[in-house]
């Protein structure tokens, strides 16, 4: 053991690292990431999560059942393509304000958290921006109105999640007794009508064959997937649910960005108050009841984790437009809505034992690659 | 460079490296042997834990187990406790072959462990945690009062019948709920219990008590396997001692009471890994003072620490866990706040807040890879950018390509493998994954890197390349400080070394005044030894 000293021993050669951060020739960059990749330069519309992509694949698989169903039921309707399209619409129609709610409940689960409010939330914007004040400003002052509200209480939200240091369960919770109270308070605990033409035309009207709602959803749906898969606050939005503390010690300001996450989770309410309040031509401290569940329900279908760091926008899209199919196909089929319930909890069910059985065997996999390449 | 086997245990020379085994007169202790170990082997992937461990307990002594961190404490305690099976070798238990199949199997066999973080149920009480999972139960209904007196009788056993049965667990302090965690081994009759650094949650006068009781346990039979990093508490409450080094057993069955401590020292730190370090710069390369630390205290952790890191500078700490190193590291980082004492970087003081010391140029490698530094499942780009990602963005659009290309760039320097960035880093090896939290910091401008046991978990080979990326860093002029519980590595790789104990930076110098033995002896040693010989 004479050879065995404690004092470092010598090599040779020091391979020296290239300077930090070279200015970057674009030729180069190019080259890299060629090598990288093996594919070239990306797609800009490529998505990146790969495993995601193949959930939604599942999903859409869920969907062509469902419509399989409804065509073997009612093989009459389902023959005729004008009932069809309009059927499409009608099921986007339906999906298109818990939709809107899903996208923000989507950034806020990624992010580690949960939104109960979401549903107390969309009334209080509706009941505030139906108010005789706010309608004498116009459809002007009362879009502002609700998402101006939307905004606010979600920061409240935001803040008592990431300042007060409470858990988003119970934060999210109080808010949801809140402000339905808040808004029964303000409404008086009546319907207040909304006599804009212009508010009420949005839930009414067509553009293109095509009811506005669903225009609006789908701007909502593709600025939610560019903000999640292509700009720094979507980046910052998987690193603060997937690991919180490392986003932390790698400079993030975790809390700054969970309290954003809760504000747009408001603006994704106050959006769908208005679409709401077209839809009834009126706004109610009891509107949106319940959509906290169905936008949960929708986005977990869609294969966000719960605990956060995962989760896809077109994911949680497809989700609500499965719930609004089974609506659909139970009134086509004049079935009962507790049928309905029943079926949607199933459903819940099976996506979630579906995922995890997908992501054991997905880890199982890594498992054995990580033997043999040790 | 004199060899530590050589001028203290020439019976190991003789031997050669095949036989470094040394075995004491087996006539200290009286008892029967309750178990015995021989060659066990556990291996996960990437790393052998266990390789050819030998043990023998007999029934009513304190055998003391000692060794470095990663020398496969923790493991043998799993595999005692039933928590992991071995892969192969023989556990005899009272004489008999046995295998636990799991922690139930080994407490039902009699042996009880009782973990650095007790595993109590806080709001229960100290009853029901005594007997958890073997409460008294009559028609499926807890028999309190019986679990109650029974729990009093094992506390008075234990000399604390003070201790009432119906309080909660949450309420009690420290030693308390050690005390509960004892009272559980007895309520399964162990007959063997391995403590796991148990007076490392307990103040000074509370260790006494817990040698009061451990010898009350002893003298009722019971054999106690005792781990500890203070070698003082050794030579008071151990019979023999086993040595661990890199998984085997280096030394067996040493008298605790007269075995020098360069003896024990040397066995647990005695070579047989070549680290392979790189070249120091021939001339002193440091520049200006980078990082000024003053004064800096958090009560309970450390106190008064005061340190300079120059540009171009590699300064270690050594130190053992629960010595404050982390903790420093943290605070400088701004991830801790300090109670006083002032952290400067280029001469300006940060203000609190992680974002502040990443703006001024620092980045930190944290302890805990897996759940302080990565994303698993996300790609290893994404990892790599973790912290630079805005600024490749353009108004707020990241760009992908462009984090694709930074990070294969790092990831060629750093010689990941495999070098795919697209790889989720779950699926890397603990090396490439320290790799893909140190390279994180080489996009950038990092001025000042914070690494905190880097090469914990990683093997050999990817260990050297680790220590070739840190030491070109600093010959690029990147400051760096760092926290090993590796003295040879502190040593090795940094130009100048503190030692932590107890808070305290309580020794300063150029590594090459200081050699492993005189920096094991300042990290391990009591109060007593304040001040060693240099």
């Amino acid at each position: 053991m004479s050879d065995a000293t404690p004092t470092p021993t010598a090599t040779p050669e020091r391979p020296q690292l290239p300077a930090q951060s070279p200015p970057v020739d674009p030729a180069e960059t190019a080259v890299a990431s060629d090598k990288a990749t093996g594919t070239g330069r990306l797609s800009w519309w490529r998505g990146d999560g790969g495993d995601g992509a193949k959930r939604n694949l599942g999903l859409i698989g869920v969907l062509a059942a469902l419509i399989v169903v409804g065509a073997v039921t009612k093989p009459d309707l389902y023959g005729d393509p004008t009932w069809v399209w309009n059927n499409v619409l009608a099921i986007l129609q339906l999906a298109s304000v818990v939709g809107v709610v899903t996208v923000g409940m989507t950034f806020v689960i990624i992010g580690g958290g949960i939104d109960l409010s979401v549903g107390a939330i969309v009334a209080l914007a509706g009941v505030w921006c139906t108010t005789v004040a706010t309608q004498s400003y116009g459809a002007g002052g009362m879009i502002f109105t609700a998402l101006v509200v939307g905004i606010c209480v979600g920061l409240v939200n935001g803040v008592l999640i990431s300042y007060g240091r409470l858990v988003p369960f119970i934060a999210t919770l109080a808010m949801l007794v809140a402000a339905r109270g808040l808004a029964a308070s303000i409404s008086n605990k009546q319907t207040q009508v909304s006599s804009s033409t212009f508010i009420n035309d949005i839930a009414a009207r067509k553009v293109l064959g095509i009811p506005i709602l669903v225009y609006i959803l789908g701007a909502v749906v593709v600025a939610g997937w560019v903000l999640l898969n292509r700009t720094t606050f979507g980046r910052r939005t998987i690193a603060v649910g997937g690991n919180p503390e490392a986003a932390r010690l790698a400079g993030i300001n975790v809390r700054r960005h969970t309290m954003l996450l809760y504000a747009l989770s408001g603006l994704c309410c106050g959006i769908a108050a208005i679409m709401l309040t077209s839809q009834a031509t009126s706004a109610q401290a009891a509107m949106a009841n319940l959509y906290e569940l169905d936008a949960i329900a929708a986005a977990i279908i869609g294969g966000t984790l719960l605990s956060g760091g995962r989760g896809t926008i077109v994911g949680s899209l497809l989700g609500v437009i499965i719930f609004a199919t089974i609506t659909n196909l139970f009134a086509i089929n004049g079935l009962s809505i507790e049928a309905q319930n029943m079926v949607k909890g199933g459903i819940i069910v099976a996506a979630v034992l579906v995922q995890q059985f997908q992501f054991k065997s997905v880890t199982r996999l890594l498992a054995r690659n990580r033997v043999t390449t040790a | 460079m004199a060899l530590p086997e050589e001028s203290v245990a020439t019976e190991s020379a003789e031997a050669g490296v095949e036989a470094p085994l040394v075995e004491a007169p087996p006539d200290t202790v009286a008892g029967e042997v309750v178990l015995r170990l021989t060659d066990l082997v556990k291996t996960f992937p990437g790393v052998r834990a266990l390789d050819g461990v030998q043990l023998e307990v007999r029934a009513g002594e304190v055998h003391c187990l000692l060794g470095q961190n990663g020398a496969g404490k923790s493991t043998l305690i799993k595999v005692l406790s039933g928590v992991h099976q071995p892969d192969s070798g023989q556990v005899e238990w009272r004489g008999q072959p046995a295998t636990f199949a799991n922690p139930q199997a080994a407490m039902k066999a009699g042996i009880a462990t009782i973990y650095q973080e007790l595993d109590l149920v806080e709001d229960l009480s100290v009853a029901e945690n005594a007997f958890l999972g073997h409460e008294h139960r009559r028609f499926g209904f807890v028999r309190r009062g019986r679990m109650a007196r029974q729990t009093r009788q094992i506390l008075a056993r234990l000399g604390h019948g003070e201790i009432p049965p119906g309080r909660m667990v949450r309420s009690l302090p420290a030693a308390g709920k050690q005390i509960v965690s004892m009272a559980r081994a007895l309520s399964h009759e162990a007959r063997l219990i391995i403590m796991d650094e148990p007076s490392a949650v307990l103040a000074h006068d509370e260790v006494g008590n817990l040698f009061r009781i451990i010898r009350e346990l002893t003298a009722q039979g019971i054999a106690v396997i005792y781990i500890s990093h203070r070698l003082e508490e050794i030579r008071e409450i151990g019979d023999r001692v086993t040595v661990l080094k890199d998984g085997r057993t280096t030394a067996a069955n040493l008298p605790a009471r007269d075995t020098p401590t360069r003896d024990l020292v040397s066995r647990m730190t005695g070579r047989t890994i070549e680290y392979v370090f790189p070249d120091r710069p021939t001339d002193d390369g440091a520049g200006a003072d980078l990082l000024q630390v003053e004064g800096l205290t958090r009560p309970g952790e450390f106190a008064d620490v005061s340190l300079n890191v120059r540009a171009g500078e590699i300064v270690g700490i050594a130190g053992l866990v629960g010595s404050g190193r982390s903790e420093l590291l943290e605070t400088i980082y701004g991830a801790r706040l300090a109670e006083s004492g002032s952290v400067r970087m280029d001469g300006k003081v940060l203000r609190p807040g992680v974002g502040a010391a990443v703006r001024a140029g620092m980045g930190m490698a944290p302890e805990e890879r897996k759940s302080q530094a990565l994303l698993l499942g996300e790609p290893i780009y994404r990892n790599v950018t973790l912290a630079t990602f805005g600024r490749y963005a353009r108004l707020g659009f990241t760009d992908a390509a462009k984090e694709r290309a930074e990070a294969d760039r790092i990831a060629e320097t750093l010689e990941l493998r495999p070098r795919d960035v697209d790889r989720p880093v779950r699926t890397l090896s603990g090396g490439n994954q320290q790799k893909v939290v140190v390279g994180r910091w080489l996009l950038g401008g990092t001025k000042l890197l914070l690494l905190d046991e880097p090469t914990r978990g990683v093997d050999v080979g990817a260990r050297a390349e680790l220590y070739q990326v840190i030491r070109s860093l600093a010959a690029q002029g990147v400051g760096v400080l760092l926290v090993s519980s590796e003295v040879p590595e502190v040593l090795g790789l940094a130009d100048r070394v503190l030692v932590m104990r107890e808070g305290r930076v309580v020794r300063e110098a150029a590594a090459g005044e200081l050699d492993e033995n005189t920096v094991l002896d300042l990290v391990m040693a009591g109060s007593l030894m304040e001040g060693a010989p240099a």
